[in-house]
């Protein structure tokens, strides 16, 4: 009854110690490693950073010396004074065309097989596969692609120069009448290349879209299916629309992989330093490629326009990736859909 | 607006039809209807759960004379006889033979499903497809090799390009994917798993600068990776092409990722456990130590493991750093020092048959490392549901 002293009463009442004062600040083993994570992420901070400076900074002789002719001169001759990336990043992107032409559809296919079709039991199992096949090491894709995939792959290229030959992508400069066509024009090519390529960043853009396709909201698909619809119904009208975000996403981080990916398209590949869009065509270049096969020989000038070219590649990288990251997070999210 | 948001009613009742759509329940008064006596008998509600006979035997069928028709097709009417061909022009029969049957029995919507569910699951086989012919693949061609015991304890010092297969092997290069991965992850795991405890943990502008960073150095080639440290640590500083060198390239190439992943892993951790810690009065530092970590330690460990399996596969940047030998080197600071996809690209382009049979055999333990690298990283994620 007559215990109504307020907590300001009590804090002055004479004899009690006084309340300690609070801080944010971080004391003993708190300040200790506050400290040295700080230490820790200041140093991945100029480890990762210092790579992008010193990139841009051996860029700058060379964008000094060749000035706008860098991006627009196609062959590669240190020797002549001839150092231009326009072939090489044609070349690099033609190849990750290809790898995303096939590797767009059968990533969205497996995604939507793994999250819609199979049946509980094996859903884990098809996960862990697809994982697996993100670790596979890409020089084993190369000895596959090179070895297994090659020899079937020029029938297709032969195939399709035959009959979609009028398509100006499609051509090969080959003779068509003689009775044995010429196998090695359509080997060593983009295709090929594009092909082991694809197996590489299939797994990642898989990965990203049936971790989007699963977040969709439940209510919706029972919605779609209490209304009659097909499961091919739910997916058109529920998942993919819901998953648009994860799907592109997905898509250009496959696309950002694919464009850096070397060491199996070196092993597919005969250089060529040729301004075409061509890609059942013998010989293209791309610029990792260009990097890992001319770094043994270079002079100083010469690994300054390897570094510049090794920097533009990661800034078409980075620029791919960024817009990855911004398309998936702005995807609708599955809050507040379902009650 | 008539209300109609009655209750709906219980199972087997039959409402009689009520003229205007006024069911007395949504007002108030409560009124009772009297059940009318309906003869026809409620049909079994049919199955959804599986698919029914006719859908198995039109979905077989199709496949079986999608397959048949293909071969009268690729292999007797046409030039069109290869492998890839073939099954292309199965899968179009196929597609062409199951909606036309499909819009025989049941037309509508139910054509479009069963298209889809064949195109959705053969996108999935050829998938499966690839996967199971890569591993395969990579062990068969390399079956004759894998027989010699030789080919796991020695070194190709002795073993010219004419040599058998029963001369020589590729543990140089295993001991140097070993040494090599071993110094990589000696330096990724302190300083990537830092770096995410910095962003998740202490936080603050610094660390939202660091984390953008780290997000966009995962964008770099590894290629690139390579040529920086060759230029750095090579030409610049003057290091030898060495062991040491190419562990520094890798683990370049490991850190972003390896942080990426840990920070996602510990972004996930719930903050309620975070913050019970504190208001049980333990300390930031106990908080992170006794809580957080042990909770992401499953996470911890895949991320930390799939990046070391990215890592120990990864050819371009030792291509540029360590160089190829052909005998043991144990050092990794002197003396250039193989690994296995460095040996397994440099003996698959001298174009030597029986080096090809090496670079295959390099190539199968290779993807065992990594097999086992994936299976415990998956055991490890799955011994404790809590990071999921």
């Amino acid at each position: 009854m007559s215990s109504t002293q307020t907590l300001a009463d009590q804090a002055v009442e004479p004899g009690r110690p006084e309340p300690r004062a609070l801080s944010r600040r971080a004391v003993g083993a708190d300040a200790v490693f506050v400290y040295v994570s700080r230490g820790l992420g200041g140093l991945m901070l100029a480890i990762t950073g210092g790579i992008a400076l010193f990139l841009a900074w051996q860029a700058v002789p060379t964008l000094r010396h060749y000035g706008l002719h860098f991006f627009t001169e196609t062959e590669w001759v240190p020797e002549a004074d001839k150092v231009g990336i326009l072939a090489v990043v044609t070349g690099t992107v033609t190849v990750a065309l290809v790898a995303m032409t096939f590797a767009f559809p059968l990533a969205l296919l497996t995604a939507l097989f793994i999250s819609e079709y199979a049946p509980a039991r094996v859903k884990a199992t098809m996960v862990s596969a697809v994982d697996l096949m993100a670790a596979v090491p890409s020089i084993i894709y190369g000895l596959w692609g090179f070895f297994l995939l090659q020899p079937q792959a020029i029938l297709v290229a032969r195939f399709l120069h035959t009959y979609f030959g009028w398509l100006p992508f499609f051509r090969v400069d080959t003779d068509m009448s003689t009775p044995q066509w010429e196998q090695s024009r359509y080997t060593a090519s983009a295709f090929v290349a594009g092909l082991a390529v694809a197996m590489m960043v299939l797994p990642q853009a898989c990965a990203v879209m049936r971790e989007v396709f699963s977040q969709a909201p439940s209510g919706e698909r029972e919605a779609a299916l209490a209304l009659g619809s097909t499961r091919w119904g739910v997916i058109r009208s529920v998942v993919l629309p819901f998953g648009r975000g994860g799907v592109i996403g997905g898509t250009m981080l496959g696309l950002g992989r694919a464009l850096g990916e070397t060491i199996a398209v070196l092993l597919i590949i005969s250089p060529a330093f040729d301004l075409k869009f061509r890609p059942l065509e013998i010989g293209t270049e791309t610029v990792s490629a260009l990097i890992a096969g001319r770094f043994g020989e270079a002079s100083p000038s010469q690994l300054s326009a390897l570094l510049t070219a090794g920097l533009v590649l990661f800034l078409i990288t980075l620029v791919v990736n960024m817009i990855a990251a911004v398309i998936v997070s702005r995807g609708r999210s599955g809050e507040g859909t379902d009650i | 607006m008539s209300a109609v948001t009655a209750a709906p009613p219980p199972r087997g009742t039959v409402l009689p039809p009520v003229p205007g759509g006024a069911v007395g329940a949504g007002s108030g008064n409560a009124s009772t209807f009297v059940r009318a006596w309906d003869p026809t008998p409620v049909p079994a509600p049919r199955l959804l759960a599986r698919r029914t006979t006719e859908e198995r035997v039109i979905t077989t069928g199709s496949v079986v004379a999608g397959f048949a028709l293909a071969w009268l097709v690729c292999y007797r009417l046409l030039p069109w006889g290869s492998p890839v061909g073939y099954l292309v022009v199965a899968f179009l029969f196929t597609l062409l033979l199951v909606s036309v049957a499909t819009a025989i029995v049941t037309p509508g919507p139910a054509v479009a499903d069963r298209v889809a569910s064949v195109v959705v699951s053969a996108g999935a086989l050829t998938v499966g497809l690839g996967l199971v012919s890569t591993i395969i693949f990579t062990f068969v061609r390399s079956g004759p090799a894998l027989i010699h015991w030789n080919m796991y304890v020695q070194d190709m010092a002795l073993a010219g390009p004419r040599d058998q297969l029963d001369i020589g092997g590729v543990a140089h290069a295993i001991l140097g994917t070993i040494i090599q991965i071993t110094i990589a992850s000696i330096i990724t795991v302190p300083l990537a798993m830092g770096t995410a405890v910095f962003m998740t943990e202490v936080g603050g502008k610094f660390a939202r600068v660091v984390r953008t960073v780290v997000e966009a150095m995962t964008a770099l080639p590894s290629v690139v990776a390579g040529l920086f440290i060759y230029t750095v640590a090579i030409l610049m500083v003057g290091l030898p092409r060495s062991g040491f060198a190419a562990s520094l390239a890798l683990t370049v190439m490991m850190l972003p990722i390896v942080a990426r992943a840990a920070d996602v892993v510990l972004r996930v951790v719930p903050s309620g456990l975070r913050e019970a810690g504190l208001a049980l009065g333990s300390s930031r530092w106990r908080t992170v130590w006794n809580v957080v970590l042990p909770t992401a330690r499953p996470g911890l460990a895949t991320a930390l493991i799939l990046g070391i399996a990215r890592g120990i596969g990864e050819t371009s940047p030792v291509l540029l750093t360590s160089g190829a030998n052909q005998f043991f080197n144990a050092n990794p600071a002197s003396g250039v020092m193989n690994s296995l996809p460095l040996f397994i690209f440099s003996t698959v382009r001298t174009g030597e048959p029986l080096y090809i049979q090496r670079a295959f055999a390099a190539a199968a333990i290779l993807l065992t490392l990594v097999l086992i690298l994936f299976v415990t990283a998956r055991f490890l994620a799955r011994s404790r549901g809590a990071s999921r």
